[in-house]
């Protein structure tokens, strides 16, 4: 897609952090391509490619009903696909899935815990199931408790739980195995602000120092903007677009200067002398297409001086993924952006 | 090798699990064993004089009326234990635990042998608690020792055959509320057989129905062993009828739940 203007690519960005996923070096965690899975007349996924690197975070960012869910379910060897081919960990999806099963760790958006037993009683329900020797389960199992600050309630039912303490909990009950890819279905959903910044540091931990591949989907961008090296944007079940943060970001034009003005003539001289940009008469507001430079800034202060016309304020609005996100799912915020979502029609 | 000693350690896990469940919070065991407790109560001290006269001495050699009513409501300990472990399984599907362990490698048929396995155990236990019940109330078997074996023999059967059953019907129930109800059939079928009231002195279509069901010979084989009646071919009925509903529950759980997952 060719680039829409004289756009600056924003800070941050080299040339190596761009194509640093598409070399050659280590093997890939997950690939797939051409995932579809339906249901009766929905096509929920249709043609789905993927390739994660080893050790990488890899967020799959989209609204509800996109086919976050089934993506995972699949890649979990839950339910089968009904066309397309995948390997996950080395092995073959369907051919291997006992190989998978145990490279794999799986927490979903709903908490598999056991509610009537206590946390030391589901991690050690995990061991056992991992066949792991009772001594070796039993520290396992108190590792992962210290580790996510669940001791002191160890010996409590889960039933008692709070939500956060529940999704720690799952999230231990799936490191018991020591799986080499994890999956995460909407991690954070439910869960409150402080609960969730908890849930990244753990995350990021896991990559640090485990060393493991994360394959993330969720509906908040800044959760993907935070974790992911990676990003995948799925709508009505095909990816729209994949890069990293970065990169989606200079993919849209979505980078603004608002400038606020206290009554309407400051608004319609500011529109005549820019002749440009999406205004706002309820908030008195006019949006000038910018790429976030100073330079830019600048002009557009120097357009204000020479014109003659006072603006009681300024904000400058970078391009976040929120603009990626509603651009190219074709759900725009009231006005930018318009431009380039007929390029992704459905 | 290593896939069966898997297989069993596996189902053993579950078990320890299900049986851990059934320890910690024993209101569900209380409210199975309850039920068969409350209608020998019921029947016995209450409608037992009334209903007891209408029932020909001879057929048990006892004139106590809890003699002829003892077994079926023995019986009905078996189809109430069966509700829970609906309710388990159904448990386990909605709250998604099930999805974590069909995405762990381990034995697939560990999860339903493990529930089975359990709900066999507990519905066992709550037999053997109201016959207890029932010997003190009065009830006086002439049963030798083989018989007992025998008669206990009969109940695991249809226990297992009843909660295969109840396994399937907790796989395919949307919630745990639909499968404490769905089973409510199983329990009221011992009422129109020969449980409480002999099925001669039922109407013709209601007795047709009585005789061809599958607990009459199932009853009628247990009151035999215990109380010495007639057993004549009821004893291979009970059998086929227990073996038969046994592969019937063990296919049809094992499909639905191979079916795959849930949401």
């Amino acid at each position: 897609m060719p680039s829409t203007g004289p756009h600056i690519p924003a800070p941050g960005i080299t040339a190596a952090s761009a194509t640093a996923s598409s070399s050659t070096a280590p093997p890939p965690a997950i690939t797939a391509t051409g995932l579809a899975k339906s249901y009766g007349d929905k096509q929920v996924l249709d043609g789905i490619d993927l390739h994660i690197a080893e050790g990488s975070v890899f967020a799959l960012l989209g609204p509800n009903g996109a086919g976050k869910t089934t993506t995972v379910q699949i890649l979990s060897t839950l339910i089968p696909a009904d066309s397309g081919e995948a390997r996950v960990a080395g092995h073959d999806l369907t051919r291997e899935a006992d190989a998978v099963r145990a490279a794999i760790g799986v927490t979903g958006q709903f908490s598999a815990v056991d509610n009537l037993l206590t946390a030391e009683e589901n991690l050690i329900l995990m061991a056992d199931l991992h066949h792991l020797e009772r001594r070796e389960g039993r520290r396992r199992a108190a590792g992962l408790l210290g580790r996510f600050d669940l001791t002191e309630a160890a010996t409590k039912s889960v039933a008692t739980f709070s939500g956060g303490m529940r999704r720690k909990l799952d999230l231990a009950m799936t490191l018991v195995g020591d799986p080499r890819v994890i999956f995460l279905d909407e991690p954070t959903t439910g869960l409150d602000p402080r609960s969730r910044r908890t849930m990244w540091e753990i995350i990021r931990g896991l990559v640090a120092d485990d060393g493991v591949t994360i394959f993330l989907t969720t509906q908040y961008l800044e959760e993907a903007d935070q974790l992911a090296d990676r990003i995948a944007v799925l709508d009505h079940g095909k990816l729209v677009a994949e890069g990293t943060a970065e990169e989606l970001k200079r993919r849209i034009p979505g980078g603004h200067i608002r400038l606020h003005f206290t009554e309407d003539s400051g608004l319609e001289a500011a529109a005549a002398l820019f002749g440009a940009g999406t205004r706002d008469g309820e908030a008195l507001t006019l949006d000038i297409p910018s790429d976030g430079s100073l330079s830019t800034l600048r002009a557009v202060l120097d357009i204000l001086e020479h014109g003659g016309v006072q603006a009681e304020a300024l904000t400058v609005h970078t391009p976040d993924l929120d603009d990626v996100f509603l651009t190219l799912t074709g759900r725009p915020q009231s006005g930018h952006g318009a431009g380039s979502q007929k390029e992704y029609a459905r | 090798m290593t896939t069966l000693s898997y297989a069993v350690s596996d189902s053993a896990t579950m078990l320890r699990r299900n049986l851990r469940h059934a320890l910690r919070y024993p209101s569900m065991t209380v409210s199975i064993v309850a039920m068969p407790v409350m209608i020998l109560l019921l029947f016995n001290y209450v409608f037992g004089s009334a209903l007891g006269t209408g029932i020909d001495g001879t057929a048990t050699g006892s004139t106590e009326y809890i003699d002829y009513i003892a077994p079926g409501i023995i019986l009905m300990a078996a189809t109430s234990g069966a509700l829970s472990t609906a309710v388990g399984v159904s448990v386990d599907m909605t709250e998604g635990i099930v999805n974590r362990f069909r995405t762990m490698a381990i034995s697939r048929a560990s999860f339903l042998t493990g529930h089975v396995i359990g709900g066999v155990l507990q519905t066992l236990a709550s037999i053997t608690l109201v016959i207890g019940v029932a010997l003190a109330m009065g009830f006086r078997p002439d049963a030798t020792p083989v018989e007992w074996i025998a008669a206990g023999g009969v109940l695991a059967l249809l226990t297992l055959a009843l909660t295969w059953l109840a396994a399937g019907i907790g796989l395919v129930a949307k919630n745990p509320e639909t499968a404490s109800n769905l089973p409510m059939p199983l329990q009221f079928l011992p009422f129109i057989g020969s449980a409480i009231v002999p099925p001669e002195s039922m109407p013709a279509g209601v007795r047709w129905f009585a005789e061809y069901q599958p607990f009459t010979p199932i009853i009628e084989t247990l009151r035999g062993l215990l109380m010495g009646t007639p057993i004549g071919d009821s004893g291979i009925t009970a059998l086929a009828w227990c073996a038969g509903l046994t592969l019937v529950g063990y296919l049809w759980a094992r499909s639905v739940f191979n079916r795959g997952a849930t949401r």
